[in-house]
């Protein structure tokens, strides 16, 4: 087991770095460092809905929060190391409270849908008429409809001096989302992460097995907001710039499309469908004749119909077929059957 | 003399104008075997319901070890070492055997000692062949084997079990009385049950439960015995 988690974790590592170093080749790296913001902020809801089974309509709530409170506290600190780790520890103490209080409310899977809509929404209303003076946090005005603009970037902790921008900043947020990648597949293969997918499958009866499905799911929830919160400051670092959009309701349905597309209940499918659909995005906002949400409608739509598991499965179904059928998949299709006849 | 394990005291459950559960009172010994029994809507499920935590009690006590449990969650009640097993078969579906019941074993023991606790729970039901098969391609049987399986790996002073033989064959329900009994060897058991001839088999205590009130207890062969509680079954006025 120790021996394949090792075997596991080197084989991210070496494709990580393959992409990491390839994808420059192909895509410009000012485009990809937007795709790593949002393949990050996929992976977030990726984690807590595909293997929590916790379906968040408000995703970019998490997001816009880290990304503003990078920009703030960016203003009033003058560097961004610290408020690198606020735009972490903000969405996921936000989400604490209000996953404890959903979870613990014991607010059906229907409702929760709702409520973190209703919040991102509030979010979004509430930055948005923030404009004037009187809104300030330290240093820092809101700015309401225009945002936050001017805040310092990133830069090398300690150094405020030394900015990372650039195809520096392309490498920081590549190798950063291959951090957290391992840490959710360590965090997938702990005790925690296996109780998490038993509660996706059966709430009632990991809850009839002694485990407290309320703090875990309250948990898990605080762990995707807080790398929403990570992937809003690398988006803020990115544009230089952070507004209320951040938090509206078209950003929170893409993230869901993405996760959908790439493939849920996978890691690497929500970064896929990110990816894949925000260069479309791209690619089709330079250009007027068909408006691109019609197309990533369109793109949805066909996916749920004819390859509802996703991108990512389907191509390592491609892969497996390609490098000739493995063992595993006939050993289970075997054993129930012999099972069966033996009475 | 044994413990009392299991103790409720006045138990009541109404739901709206409906009495589904009137002053009842049980007690159970430490590894005794016990099932209630009763016709459809006798009260029997939701008085199991109340013991685990899924349902409040409108009025009454529960106590388990000595430690008033009334109120609390399902999931505080199987931490104290309850093995539950619901009416529904209830597994984790898209995971595999091995998995189901490594999880129930991680409750009270740490991860490796959870795999090992999951393998010998494998051998002793005898599920190494579909070890590695998902639950959801499982047949019924199998199943709630599997979960019979959730609730020994747990190794539980107390097992609660909701018609543990529906829908199983003639030998499946026999394998079934022999786990059970062997279950009595360290914990005790309440059984849930229908099928009268499983509870014959078995030869233990039994509640009868009528219209939300116990009717009445006994060995199962006084009970069967009773003209009162055959009436009672085939649906005449008792």
């Amino acid at each position: 087991m120790v021996g394949a988690a090792h075997k596991d974790f080197a084989l991210i590592v070496i494709l990580g770095v393959v992409l990491i170093l390839g994808l420059p080749l192909m895509v410009d790296t000012h485009v990809l460092t937007l795709l790593i913001a949002y393949g990050m902020l996929a992976l977030s809801l990726g984690l807590i809905w595909g293997f929590g089974g916790v379906l968040c309509f408000g995703q970019a709530a998490f997001f816009g929060l880290g990304a503003y409170t990078f920009a703030v506290a960016g203003i009033n600190f003058n560097e961004s190391t610290l408020p690198l780790i606020l735009a972490v520890l903000v969405p996921a103490g936000f989400a604490l409270v209000l996953g404890a209080l959903m979870f613990y409310g014991r607010l059906g899977d229907v409702y929760l849908a709702v409520i973190t809509l209703v919040v991102s929404l509030i979010l979004f209303r509430w930055i948005n008429s923030t404009a004037g003076p009187d809104y300030t946090i330290g240093a820092a005005r809101l700015g309401g409809f225009n945002g936050i603009p001017g805040f310092p970037i990133l830069n090398v902790p300690g150094r405020p001096d030394l900015m990372i921008w650039g195809e520096t900043l392309y490498f920081v947020a590549a190798v950063s989302l291959l951090i957290v990648f391992l840490l959710v597949t360590w965090l997938l293969r702990s005790s925690f992460g296996r109780i998490a997918v038993g509660i996706r499958e059966n709430e009632e009866r990991v809850s009839l097995l002694g485990f407290d499905i309320r703090a875990r799911k309250t948990v898990l929830f605080a762990i995707g907001a807080a790398i929403a919160g990570l992937a809003g400051a690398f988006y803020a670092t990115w544009a230089e710039v952070v507004t209320p959009t951040l938090f509206s309701l078209q950003q929170s349905a893409e993230i869901i499309i993405w996760c959908i597309v790439g493939g849920l209940g996978t890691r690497f499918g929500p970064i896929l469908g990110a990816g894949v659909l925000a260069y479309l995005k791209f690619a089709l906002g330079q250009q007027n004749m068909i408006d691109n949400m019609f197309v990533l409608g369109l793109v949805l739509v066909l996916f749920v119909l004819f390859l509802p598991r996703g991108l990512a499965p389907e191509l390592a179904r491609g892969w497996h077929w390609i490098t000739g059928a493995r063992r595993k998949p006939t050993r289970r299709n075997h054993a129930p059957r012999a099972e069966v006849s033996n009475g | 003399m044994a413990e009392t394990v299991l103790e409720t005291e006045g138990l009541t459950m109404r739901f709206g104008g409906v009495v589904a559960v009137d002053n009842v009172s049980l007690k159970l010994k430490a590894r005794e075997l016990r099932c209630l029994i009763g016709p459809n809507g006798a009260g029997k499920s939701t008085c199991f319901k109340c013991l685990c935590g899924l349902l409040t009690p409108t009025e009454g006590r529960v106590f388990l070890r000595g430690e008033e449990t009334t109120g609390w969650e399902p999931h505080q009640i199987a931490s104290l070492g309850v093995g539950i097993k619901m009416q529904v078969s209830s597994v984790m579906d898209g995971l595999s055997v091995h998995e189901n019941i490594w999880m129930a074993a991680r409750r009270f023991n740490d991860t490796d000692a959870a795999r090992r606790k999951a393998d010998e729970v494998i051998e002793r039901l005898a599920l190494g062949a579909i070890t590695r098969a998902e639950l959801g391609r499982l047949a019924h049987g199998e199943r709630q084997r599997v979960e019979l399986g959730i609730v020994l790996a747990a190794d539980p002073w107390l097992v609660l079990l909701d018609e543990p033989a529906a829908g199983m064959t003639g030998e499946e329900v026999e394998r079934m009385g022999d786990v059970i009994r062997e279950m009595t060897s360290t914990a005790a058991v309440v059984i849930v049950e229908h099928d009268m001839q499983f509870i014959r088999s078995l030869a233990s205590t039994v509640t009868v439960f009528h219209r939300g009130r116990v009717l009445m207890e006994d060995h199962v062969d006084r009970v069967m015995a009773d003209p009162v509680v055959r009436d009672v079954y085939l649906g005449k006025q008792a």
